[in-house]
C-alpha cells in the first residue's frame, strides 16, 4: 500500500512517458492496431469471408477480362504489321519483266520486301491451299493473275502510308490493281479498343463497388464498437489512435481480398489454358494464355490495398466524430 | 485547480441544467457533490472533463480554460483527469488487466511499465489476483473497483467520480469512498457526485448541493480547500 502511495506523489509532476518512449510506442501502437485488426478478421472467420468474397470477385471480374483483352491483343499482334499489299499485274506482263518490278517495288523507300508470284505460283498455291483444285481442271486456261506481294517498311505500317504506298504502286507500269489487306484489321482492332473501354468501364465500376463494401463493413464494425471508442475517448485517446485498427482493418481486407481475386484468376487461367492451346493447335500456332506477371498481380495487390484503406478512410471519417462520450 | 464562474448549461430543448453555478477547488482538495437526480450533478462533472461544454459562463481545469480549448486538444486534456461512472464502463472482449492497461496503452508507455503500473493500481483497489479475469465474472463492486484502478492507473491530477457507489449496498460504498480518501490524501483533487448523504456526511469533506441547477449555499462562491495532510 506504501509502495502505491509513494508512486502516486511522483506521478504527479508528470502523466506522460518521455519522448523517446513514446515515439518507440507509437510504432509499437501500428504493429499492436495490425496485429489486433488482423485478430479481428480472424475472430469472425464466417462475416470475414463473405466480405472477403464479394471483394475478390468484384476485384477478379475485371482483372480476368483485362487479362482475356491482353491476350486477345497479343494473339492478334502478328496480324496487323503483317499488313501487306497484294499488287497486281497485267497478264501481258513476262515473269522476267515481273522479277524486274519486283526488285523495282523492293527498291522504293516506303518497301520492306516483296515477293513476285507469277500466274503458275498463283495457281499451284490456290491448289494446294483452297481445296477447289479440282474445279480448277475443268478450266482450260489458268485464270489467276500474276502478283507481287509487297511488305511495308516497319515504319511506314499505318494506315494513311499503306495507302499512299498502294496509289503509288497502282502508278508502276503493267500493275493493274493494288488491293491492302488492313481493312479486317483495323475493324478488329477497333472492336478491341471499344472492348477496352468497356472493361475499363466495368473496372471503375467495380473499385467503386469494393470501395463501398470496405466502408460499410468497417462502419459496421465502428458502429459495433462504439462503446469501446467511448471509453477510449474518455480516457485520452486521440481520434489517430481510435482510427488506426480500423484503418489497418481494412488493409486488410483489401490485402487478402486481393489475394483471393489473384487465386481466382489463377484458377481460371488454368482451367481455360487447356482448351485455348487446343484452340490455337487447329491454326497451326502455338499460342498459351498468359497470366497477370509479377508486375500485374503486384499492381492488383496494390490497387486492392488502396481501395482497402481507401474505403475505411472514408467511413471512419464519417463516423468516429460523430461518437462521442456521453 | 477547478473553478467554475457563472457557468450556465442550457441543452437544446430549452431546459436549463445548470443556472450560474460558481465554486472553486484548490489543488488536492476533496469534495462531495449531492442533490435529487436531476439537480444538474453529472451536467457539473461532465462540463469538467469536457464531456460537455458549457453555454455560458467560464471553466478552469488544471490550469486550462476549457471555453476556447479546440476538439483536437481535447484528448491532451482528459489524460490529466481520471474518471469514473456509476456503470464503471469497463470493456467486456478483454480482460482486467487489459481494461486498466487502456489509459497507459493510450499514453504510449511500454510494455513493462504498462504492467508494473497496472499491477500497482489492482494492488490498490485489491483486485491484483483477478487480472486474467473477465469483467462480467466480477461483482459489481469489484467491476466498479476496476473502473476506479483505471481511472487512476496514469495518475491523473483530477479525480472525477460519478455516484461512483449507486449500485452497491453500504459496505461496499463505505469501502469505495475510503479509496478515494487515500488517492486524494496523496494529493489527488477529487470531486464526488453522490447522493449517498448518509455515507459522505461521516467523512468530514466540504459537500457543494445542488438544486434545480443553482449550487445552494448563497453568498461567497464555495471553496473547497485541501485539507493539511495528516
Amino acid at each position: 500500500m506504501k509502495g502505491a502511495v509513494r508512486t502516486h506523489r511522483r506521478a504527479r509532476t508528470g502523466g506522460a512517458p518521455p519522448i523517446h518512449t513514446r515515439f518507440q510506442a507509437w510504432g509499437v501502437n501500428h504493429v499492436q492496431a495490425l496485429v489486433f485488426s488482423l485478430g479481428r478478421l480472424y475472430r469472425n472467420p464466417f462475416a470475414a469471408a463473405l466480405t472477403l468474397t464479394v471483394i475478390a470477385i468484384a476485384l477478379a471480374l475485371p482483372s480476368g477480362l483485362w487479362l482475356a483483352l491482353k491476350n486477345l491483343q497479343a494473339a492478334s499482334s502478328g496480324w496487323d504489321h503483317g499488313a501487306q499489299l497484294s499488287v497486281f499485274v497485267d497478264d501481258a506482263v513476262s515473269d522476267g519483266d515481273l522479277q524486274s518490278l519486283a526488285e523495282r517495288i523492293t527498291g522504293m523507300a516506303a518497301v520492306d520486301s516483296a515477293r513476285p508470284v507469277t500466274r503458275e505460283d498463283a495457281l499451284a498455291e490456290f491448289r494446294a491451299l483452297s481445296g477447289f483444285g479440282e474445279a480448277l481442271d475443268l478450266l482450260d486456261h489458268n485464270p489467276l493473275p500474276a502478283l507481287v506481294l509487297v511488305t511495308p517498311a516497319p515504319d511506314h505500317q499505318g494506315p494513311e502510308q499503306v495507302r499512299s504506298l498502294a496509289s503509288e504502286l497502282e502508278a508502276l507500269e503493267g500493275v493493274t490493281q493494288a488491293q491492302v489487306d488492313l481493312q479486317w484489321v483495323q475493324r478488329l482492332q477497333a472492336i478491341l479498343e471499344m472492348t477496352r473501354r468497356g472493361v475499363a468501364l466495368v473496372a471503375v465500376l467495380l473499385a467503386l463497388g469494393v470501395l463501398l463494401v470496405v466502408g460499410n463493413t468497417i462502419r459496421l464494425d465502428i458502429l459495433n464498437r462504439r462503446r469501446e471508442i467511448e471509453v477510449a475517448k474518455l480516457v485520452g485517446a486521440t481520434n489517430g489512435f481510435i482510427r488506426r485498427p480500423f484503418l489497418y482493418g481494412g488493409l486488410w481486407l483489401g490485402l487478402f481480398g486481393g489475394l483471393l481475386a489473384l487465386i481466382i484468376v489463377g484458377v481460371g487461367l488454368v482451367l481455360l489454358n487447356g482448351p485455348v492451346q487446343q484452340l490455337a493447335a487447329l491454326y497451326g500456332s502455338d499460342f498459351r494464355l498468359e497470366g497477370p506477371g509479377f508486375r500485374g498481380a503486384l499492381g492488383l495487390l496494390g490497387l486492392a490495398v488502396a481501395l482497402g484503406l481507401g474505403g475505411s478512410w472514408i467511413a471512419v471519417g464519417r463516423h468516429l466524430r460523430d461518437i462521442e462520450p456521453q | 485547480m477547478i473553478q467554475l464562474q457563472n457557468v450556465v448549461k442550457r441543452y437544446p430543448g430549452g431546459q436549463e441544467a445548470l443556472s450560474q453555478v460558481s465554486l472553486r477547488m484548490d489543488e488536492g482538495a476533496m469534495a462531495f457533490l449531492t442533490g435529487h437526480s436531476g439537480a444538474g450533478k453529472s451536467t457539473l462533472l461532465k462540463l469538467i472533463a469536457l464531456i460537455e461544454r458549457p453555454t455560458r459562463g467560464q471553466i478552469t481545469v488544471n490550469g486550462q480554460l476549457l471555453n476556447r480549448l479546440p476538439k483536437r486538444k481535447v484528448p491532451y486534456f482528459r489524460r490529466g483527469i481520471g474518471i469514473i461512472f456509476q456503470d464503471h464502463h469497463l470493456l467486456h472482449d478483454r480482460t482486467v488487466f487489459d481494461n486498466v492497461a487502456l489509459p497507459l496503452v493510450i499514453l504510449g508507455y511500454r510494455q513493462a511499465e504498462i504492467a508494473r503500473r497496472v499491477r500497482a493500481a489492482l494492488d490498490k483497489v485489491g483486485l491484483l489476483h483477478k487480472e486474467r479475469a473477465q469483467p462480467v465474472t466480477l461483482s459489481s463492486g469489484e467491476q466498479q473497483r476496476v473502473g476506479i484502478a483505471r481511472a487512476v492507473v496514469h495518475k491523473p491530477a483530477i479525480l472525477l467520480a460519478d455516484e461512483p457507489t449507486g449500485n452497491l449496498d453500504p459496505d461496499l460504498s463505505r469501502e469505495i469512498m475510503n479509496l478515494f480518501m487515500q488517492f486524494n490524501q496523496v494529493g489527488v483533487t477529487t470531486l464526488i457526485a453522490s447522493h449517498d448523504l448518509e455515507l459522505i456526511s461521516t467523512l468530514r469533506k466540504p459537500i457543494l448541493r445542488l438544486e434545480a441547477g443553482k449550487l445552494l449555499d448563497t453568498g461567497a462562491p464555495p471553496v473547497a480547500q485541501a485539507e493539511a495532510p495528516a
